[in-house]
């Protein structure tokens, strides 16, 4: 190379320099192309204490492989070409060497060493995110294929899919499933890591946010069929927004009284006519069910936002699509008890239904 | 496989029976049932890459349209379960086969016909989980098939799955056995253990870890069988049963599992970066070591695929820790790599482009592979896209990038036609590029939020861009693989006649034709040295610098001049297929069950018949002649002080180790 080089090699080298400078443009576009992206379920944006630790632990640990990557990488690009043969050029003797032992004893001890710098944050950070919660809103999360519940027992407060806490609090969860069902995995990315739901486990998980806001999740274990609709939302709120939300949640549910002849009240008997209550539960009524419902708890459905695991608006459009035949919206299996079963219920019968649900404030 | 290819003609040995068909179902030669692995693992291979590319379609967009939740949980399944139990495995078993009995100096492995029960039990078992796909659909539990999931679903497609893996590992302990054997008592005279190539060394380690790994994950299969057929309630929670207990079980194997599949890759780099490079591996005792520590080391970390089930922070602490410590052996692979470049005289070659894609990609899935013994960002990383990006880099950049090297590095020995260069260039770049485009942005995705195995992801999340670009980097891999396999039809026609010794080779297999003989040496070498053909072809001069002898280290057998030898060979079988076969009825039939007891009984017929006539099949070829001079050539130029006794032994008379089958 260097001071040999012919015109024309160095005119292949502008090209190759081109060539370089183009893939760079194309990478950097790539990359720059991506930014500027919606996030609410991106753990690069953390919004709680036990999240940004988990983030800035990645970061360090991300800088030092970002140091070792550049110098691996530049010590195989540098050798492939420094020793490389020209074209046309014959091949050509080298020494055969066997190798060095001080360079191995070397390159044996810094990897063990850079791994030891990385060791002592990571065993902090794994007992200080374990550490008990302080004064904190218990909330029981059981997953369900495919939609999650969510008790408070303290607060004597369920619901599903939608997740309210307070602001500034720490929230520890406990995580469980139904025998009968599988695992999943709680991940609300910006609030916190994961964790699984086991049959026949208890997982705990302290999550907390810092700021109010709408954080998104979902199910990160494969759970079968309909694994990508179990999604859910936590709405974190300033401490007297969510007083207020569970003084809401506590009120008896919106019945129509008896006599009513609304088209309310002839959803609220279809409600209890057509089958709907022997698997859900509207808490205060007749169609209580004594916690044993395998559905989500419909008391205060019309407070929500999204349903069927949170995977749409809660709007009536979608809701009479949904009671036409669920397994349209969502893949479900019904005949295994997995999901809602189509009840085969009329167009009347479903504009009576939808009025009677977005009531159930 | 009626599709089969023939070997181009070379003189057929003595010993040969009929030709056609009939000579690859019955063959016990090492080389056959490598080619055999071989062409079958790269079916498999298309097959996976296919369900790839629809999933790369379904993911294009949010809300994808293209295949429904089942279909698409189907796919993912059996593309995890083809890619790893179907190809990488059984590609490093063809690669094995056909290469370590010669780079070691045999004749054939220590048990023949067992070598060929192991492949057709292997296709048989490919073809039983695949078959799935008209009998009610693909497994659709996930590879990794956890429990409860895997026992909950009615239908038949987790029997399929389990059976098919029980299936596999017959055919993997089989090879394990066979492969250890081998290493340990056929060397040729002076190829002591610390003379093997780094390729023979990494099979060895691999076969001890399927031989320990494979027994765990059979307990759990098992489990998940009688759980699902016969009412026990290993997994069950509602009667005491344990969930996590599969994850424990599944992944004390699909950890080493891990290093089964990268292990082979490892070897092969091992010999192409020298041979290129012109000079020996780098640090050979380290870099043999360092694979050994890698293997006992890859027992002591399952625990790190369950960081998220709960168990508690000391025992995170102490895997986290665990998993740290694997990056040292790894990192020292990767640098004696370097080394083996650095200083040498680099011809850039297909087969060495792979290899040194081999090495910078692999330093990347290693990188993150530490990422994710930060116990704590492996909670945000596990079960993500993240995840999915890691073992990517590792298995495709890493496994797929070496067994490619291998294929580029060895095809001409083994066809007798060198691949084209151009070609595999071509190859190479499209694939270097499409694997990046494909996989580096979701590293990104994974952080995002975006969790793996889903059939649809919503609008509005940011993951929309990558998972556009990862498509696209898809289709352009499966433009590479497109021009492999043009290549691999026309230089099998019409490539470039390879001669024995086209890279200027510094193993064993260099010295023999191309493709070997049947027997493989015509006199069985004396080993003398670490790359023992390359010093057999190259003297020192003053300053330390090779120069070519004059003498000729070429085997008689790649020579013109070469006539027939009268080398004793074990007798083709068709009991080893008629057994796989009857194992593979006997599955059939247990997914019926009652009805299926009937198949169930013709296959146990067929398996028992198969192993009796296997017992008492006369073990000396009733065409060749019984010549046990193999091992004449013992003590010439005797080993020098190599101190292994078993390298010592004579070779060559292969019907005293068949006879101990």
């Amino acid at each position: 190379m260097g001071s040999y080089s012919t015109v024309r090699e160095a005119s292949t080298s502008i090209k190759r320099h081109r060539l370089a400078a183009g893939v760079g443009l194309v990478v950097l576009s790539l990359v720059l192309a991506a930014c500027g992206t919606d996030g609410a379920q991106d753990s690069l944006s953390p919004a709680s204490e036990r999240a940004r630790n988990v983030d800035g632990l990645f970061t360090f640990t991300l800088i030092i492989a970002a140091v070792v990557f550049v110098l691996v990488q530049g010590a195989i690009i540098y050798t492939a070409i420094k020793f490389r043969r020209k074209k046309g050029e014959e091949p050509r003797p080298v020494k055969q060497i066997h190798g060095n032992t001080r360079l191995e004893i070397a390159w044996t001890i810094a990897p063990a060493l850079i791994l030891a710098g990385l060791a002592v944050p990571t065993v902090q950070t794994i007992f200080e995110n374990a550490e008990d919660p302080v004064n904190a809103v218990e909330i029981t999360v059981t997953g369900h294929q495919w939609w999650w519940e969510f008790d408070y027992p303290d607060l004597g407060v369920v619901t599903a899919n939608e997740m309210h806490i307070p602001v500034g609090q720490d929230i520890a969860l406990t995580l469980r499933a139904d025998s009968g069902d599988v695992i999943h995995s709680f991940w609300v990315p910006r609030l916190s890591g994961k964790r699984d739901l086991v049959p026949g486990h208890e997982n705990t998980l302290t999550i907390s946010a810092d700021q109010p806001g709408l954080y998104l999740g979902q199910c990160a274990e494969f759970c079968g069929l309909s694994h990508a609709n179990m999604r859910l939302r936590v709405y974190a709120h300033e401490p007297a927004d969510f007083d207020a939300w569970v003084q809401s949640q506590l009120a008896a549910a919106a019945i129509p009284p008896a006599g009513d002849e609304s088209l309310r009240a002839e959803g609220w008997e279809l409600f209890l006519g057509r089958g709907c209550a022997a698997c859900h539960a509207i808490d205060g009524t007749e169609a209580a069910g004594g916690g044993l419902n395998p559905g989500p708890n419909l008391t205060h459905f019309a407070m929500r936002d999204t349903f069927a695991g949170a995977l749409y608006d809660r709007e009536p459009a979608n809701l009479s699509a949904w009671l036409a035949n669920p397994s349209d919206l969502k893949s479900m299996e019904p005949d295994l008890n997995r999901g809602m079963p189509n009840l085969g219920l009329t167009d009347e019968e479903i504009t009576a239904l939808v009025a009677f649900l977005q009531g159930l404030n | 496989m009626a599709t089969i290819v023939e070997a181009p003609p070379v003189s057929p040995p003595a010993s040969e029976p009929t030709g056609g068909i009939w000579a690859w179902v019955t063959t016990v030669d090492h080389k056959k049932i490598g080619i055999m692995y071989g062409i079958s693992a790269m079916a498999f291979f298309i097959l996976g890459g296919i369900e790839a590319l629809v999933i790369r379609l379904q993911l294009a967009v949010p809300d994808g349209v293209i295949v429904n939740e089942d279909v698409y949980n189907q796919l993912f399944t059996m593309h995890g379960t083809t890619m790893v139990f179907l190809f990488v495995m059984p590609v490093a078993a063809a690669f094995g086969n056909y290469f370590m009995p010669i780079m070691i100096g045999a004749r054939d492995v220590a048990f023949p016909r067992l070598n060929a029960l192991s492949y057709w039990t292997f296709l048989a078992g490919g073809i039983f989980i695949s078959s799935s796909f008209f009998l009610g659909g693909f497994p659709d539990g996930a590879w990794v098939g956890y429990s409860p999931l895997s026992t909950q679903s009615e239908v038949i497609r987790m029997d399929f799955w389990a059976l098919g893996l029980l299936i596999l590992g017959v055919a993997s302990l089989l090879g394990a056995v066979n492969f250890i054997t081998t290493i340990f008592t056929m060397r040729a005279p002076g190829m002591t253990l610390f003379r093997m190539p780094v390729f023979v060394w990494m099979q060895l380690v691999v076969a001890f870890l399927l031989a320990f790994s494979l027994p765990l994950v059979t307990v759990g299969l098992f489990q998940v069988i009688l759980d699902r057929n016969f009412g026990t309630l290993f997994y069950d929670a509602a009667t005491g049963g344990d969930p996590v207990l599969w994850q424990h079980l599944f992944w004390l194997f699909g950890h080493p599992e891990v290093y089964i599949l990268i292990l082979p890759a490892m070897g092969i780099v091992s010999e192409v970066l020298p041979t290129f490079s012109r000079k020996p591996l780098f640090g050979y005792q380290f870099v043999v070591f360092a694979g050994a520590a890698i293997g006992f080391l890859g027992f002591g970390v399952w625990a790190h695929h369950m960081f998220t089930a709960g168990l508690g922070p000391v025992a995170e602490t102490a895997f986290g820790l665990m998993t740290m410590t694997i990056a040292v052996p790894t990192g020292i692979k990767i640098f004696n790599w370097v080394g083996t470049m650095w200083g040498g005289n680099i011809s850039f070659t297909t087969p060495m482009l792979f290899a040194v894609g081999f090495v910078a990609m692999f330093t990347i899935g290693g990188l993150s592979g530490v990422t994710h013994a930060i116990v704590p960002a492996d909670a945000q990383q596990h079960d993500s896209y993240y995840v999915v990006a890691h073992f990517h880099y590792v298995l495709f950049g890493g496994a797929v990038f070496g067994i490619f090297s291998g294929v580029y590095y060895w095809f001409g020995k083994v066809f007798g036609r060198m691949l084209d260069e151009t070609l595999g260039k071509w190859h190479f770049w499209l694939m270097l590029i499409g694997f990046n485009l494909t996989f580096a942005p979701m590293h990104l995705l994974g952080l995002n939020g975006m969790p793996r195995r889903i059939a649809t992801y919503g609008d509005g999340l940011g993951w929309n861009y990558w998972n556009f670009i990862a498509t696209v980097g898809s289709f352009i891999i499966a433009l590479s693989i497109l021009a492999f396999l043009v290549n691999a039809v026309r230089s099998y026609r019409r490539g470039r006649p390879a001669g024995p010794d086209p890279w200027d080779g510094r193993t064993l297999e260099w010295s023999t034709s191309s493709p070997p003989a049947e027997y493989n040496f015509a006199e069985v070498p004396v080993v003398e040295a670490i790359d023992d053909f390359w010093y057999k072809k190259y003297g020192e001069d003053e300053d330390h610098l090779p120069v070519r002898l004059e003498t000729n280290p070429l085997d008689p057998s790649a020579l013109e001049s070469d006539e027939e030898h009268h080398v004793h060979l074990p007798s083709p079988s068709y009991y080893p297929i008629m057994l796989a076969l009857g194992i593979v009825t006997l599955a059939y039939g247990f997914l019926w069950i009652p009805i299926g007891f009937a198949v169930m009984a013709i296959g146990l017929v067929i398996m028992l018949l198969a192993i009796f006539g296997w017992a008492l099949e006369d073990i000396d070829h009733p065409m060749g002649d019984a010549d046990h001079n193999g091992g004449d050539h013992q003590g010439e130029g005797h080993d020098d002080g190599g101190g292994d006794d078993a390298a010592a032994e004579p070779i060559g008379a292969l019907t005293e180790s068949d006879g101990g089958e």
